[in-house]
């Protein structure tokens, strides 16, 4: 068995099986990581010790007979996941000396069900990239071509997947942040329904429209880490009471009856002929499963990545205030006053385009403008939830491409935040109107990974994943790996 | 929308970001880009739309009027850049 190219799913069973210890798995992706991460620059921390450590609890509490599925399988954490005792950066220089004095919910989750913490993984600086690029920590490369992008905001979590350094990685979607990274490494990934995983110790970028969620080599394995971190969470003011549920329950191959939807709007000229090639075979694919395939409309589509951004910077720029130099985070050297203190601790901790975002949210928020930017942009976000709610009147799924184009070159857009902007061009919609979507390989384009798009209705995930699954029952592009690395593995 | 390097002053300085003169043309222009960008917005007319604020149109949790937090301040100031006798610490600022 090649252990770094092996589902979660199928790990656990042979841990399950006494085939392997957690400690022996464990040490093999940490070995791996020391190998191939000083290449690839996933990990802000690797937290080799208490790895061992949990991988050590993890095979006692194996033989004491009260292991779960996932107790002992090794993960990567988005390192805006706060985690009592050791750095959580959110890549930012800002938070470049915060040891986190308690765990996130998710942490707590994930500790509960006995999984092992690899390393805290490298992402945009506060989350707010499509690329990587703005990490304190330096970007990200991608494990398909080292001179291109991951992907972001979680792209160290997708690289890590994508690379073998772990089987599994929390990540966090605000505009995109699983889905695209995903989709230029050519994983898995899911962002839940909004409400679903609770924000409980998840650094704030965009209270409205943040929410964390699973990465991973295919659906069986999201659908095992989905039913860890989902939950209701008191400590979370916009947590959803759900009834716990197993989402590997109703993994099947059958999408009899299924009705997908494609948006016209998502089939623009905007999108690269490559991407819109494999992205409607894979969508003939899942009509040769059983599932009836027609047209739906998202009329405002092209009006979500302007609202999302004056939404996203308005909400970044109020969430944000909180790094004053006063109680945690960097500070500035002799500040000769207050309002000193504060500004120049600000300026020096946050990188320019968490600046760029600040000033924006200000600006859209300040007298006189409020309701020409922000009242709009929320009159926007009403608009493109009601296409989708029009929509899934007549569709269940609503299929289309991830992204524009494949993983783009480092550097490609620096100094045009517009135009990166634009690489969200699918994905914000689905945070305005809070729905579960994911990111599944469909194919390549020159030798780069396609990420398939799927869309659900609120609190669907389970029938999200079960289509994922069907999909990659019959398919094996969540299977390749990238023969680039070989050259690093020796 | 045109954004002077003025307001962009003004701007940085509700948001407590210390802005020198030398980059302020350059996040003027940036900033025009943007606004220039989400004014798309404007190309349609959202009279009578109800504002959202918020996917799921939640409310509020309500809880007991209860004491539920714990002392926790040495922890949470163990992060702090400087502190004093459980006091945060900053420059002078009643002379």
């Amino acid at each position: 068995m090649d252990l770094h190219a092996t589902s979660a799913a199928v790990l656990s069973k042979a841990l399950a099986a006494k085939q392997i210890s957690s400690v022996e798995l464990t040490k093999t992706y940490l070995e791996r990581i020391g190998r191939l991460n000083p290449s690839l620059n996933t990990l802000i921390t690797v937290c080799e010790e208490l790895a061992l450590e949990q991988a050590q609890a993890a095979d006692t509490r194996r033989a004491n007979g009260a292991a779960g599925r996932l107790t002992g399988i090794p993960y990567v954490n988005k390192d805006i996941f706060c985690t009592k005792g050791i750095l959580t950066t959110c890549a930012s220089k800002m938070l470049a000396n915060f040891v986190a004095p308690y765990d996130a919910h998710v942490v707590e989750k994930l500790n509960a069900a006995g999984m092992v913490m690899l390393g805290k993984a490298n992402m945009d600086e506060f989350a707010m990239g499509s690329s990587n690029e703005t990490s304190h920590f330096g970007a990200v490369r991608n494990p398909w071509d080292l001179e291109r992008v991951p992907g972001g905001s979680s792209g160290g979590s997708a690289a890590a997947i994508a690379a073998g350094l772990a089987p599994l990685a929390t990540g966090t979607d605000t505009g995109g942040s699983i889905r695209q990274p995903a989709a230029f490494c050519g994983i898995s990934g899911l962002k839940p329904t909004y409400g679903r995983v609770s924000r409980y110790g998840m650094v704030a970028f965009a209270s409205s429209l943040d929410q964390g969620g699973p990465m991973a080599r295919d659906a069986e394995d999201l659908a095992l880490m989905l039913t860890e971190l989902a939950g209701f969470d008191e400590r979370d003011s916009t947590s959803a009471d759900c009834a716990p549920e197993d989402f590997t329950s109703q993994l099947n191959s059958d999408l009899r009856g299924l009705r997908i939807g494609l948006p016209m709007q998502f089939f623009s000229a905007d999108l690269t002929p490559g991407v819109e090639e494999r992205v409607r075979h894979a969508v003939d694919v899942l009509q040769r499963l059983g599932a009836e395939v027609r047209e739906v409309c998202l009329r405002h589509a092209n009006l979500a990545i302007p609202a999302y951004y004056v939404i996203a910077s308005a909400e970044c720029s109020s969430n944000l205030s909180r790094y004053d130099g006063v109680r945690f985070g960097h500070r500035c050297e002799d500040p000769s006053d207050l309002t000193d203190l504060y500004r120049r601790s600000r300026s020096e901790g946050f990188g320019e385009e968490v600046k760029r975002r600040i000033l924006v949210g200000t600006y859209a928020l300040s007298a006189g403008y409020y309701d020409a930017y922000y009242g709009k942009a929320q009159q926007i976000r009403r608009l493109v939830q009601q296409d989708f709610a029009e929509a899934f009147e007549t569709v269940d799924v609503i299929a289309g491409p991830a992204t524009p184009q494949t993983a783009f070159e480092l550097g490609a857009f620096s100094a045009k935040p517009v135009d990166m902007y634009l690489q969200d061009i699918y994905t914000t919609a689905v945070n305005l109107a809070g729905l579960p979507a994911m990111s599944i390989p469909a194919g390549f384009s020159d030798g780069l990974p396609v990420g398939l798009q799927l869309i659900g209705n609120l609190f669907d995930e389970g029938r999200l994943l079960r289509t994922a699954h069907a999909y990659q029952q019959f398919t094996d592009w969540h299977l390749q790996q990238p023969a680039g690395l070989k050259k690093l593995e020796s | 929308m045109a954004v002077t390097p003025d307001e962009v002053s003004r701007i940085a300085t509700l948001a407590r970001l210390a802005i020198d003169q030398t980059d302020a043309p350059y996040y003027a222009t940036q900033l025009s880009k943007i606004l220039e960008f989400v004014a798309q917005m404007n190309s349609v007319d959202t009279s009578g739309v109800q504002p959202m604020a918020h996917p799921l149109d939640a409310k509020s949790r309500l809880r007991d009027d209860a004491i539920t937090e714990v002392d926790q301040r040495a922890l949470m100031q163990s992060v702090a850049p400087a502190v004093e006798e459980g006091l945060y610490l900053v420059p002078r600022v009643i002379e």
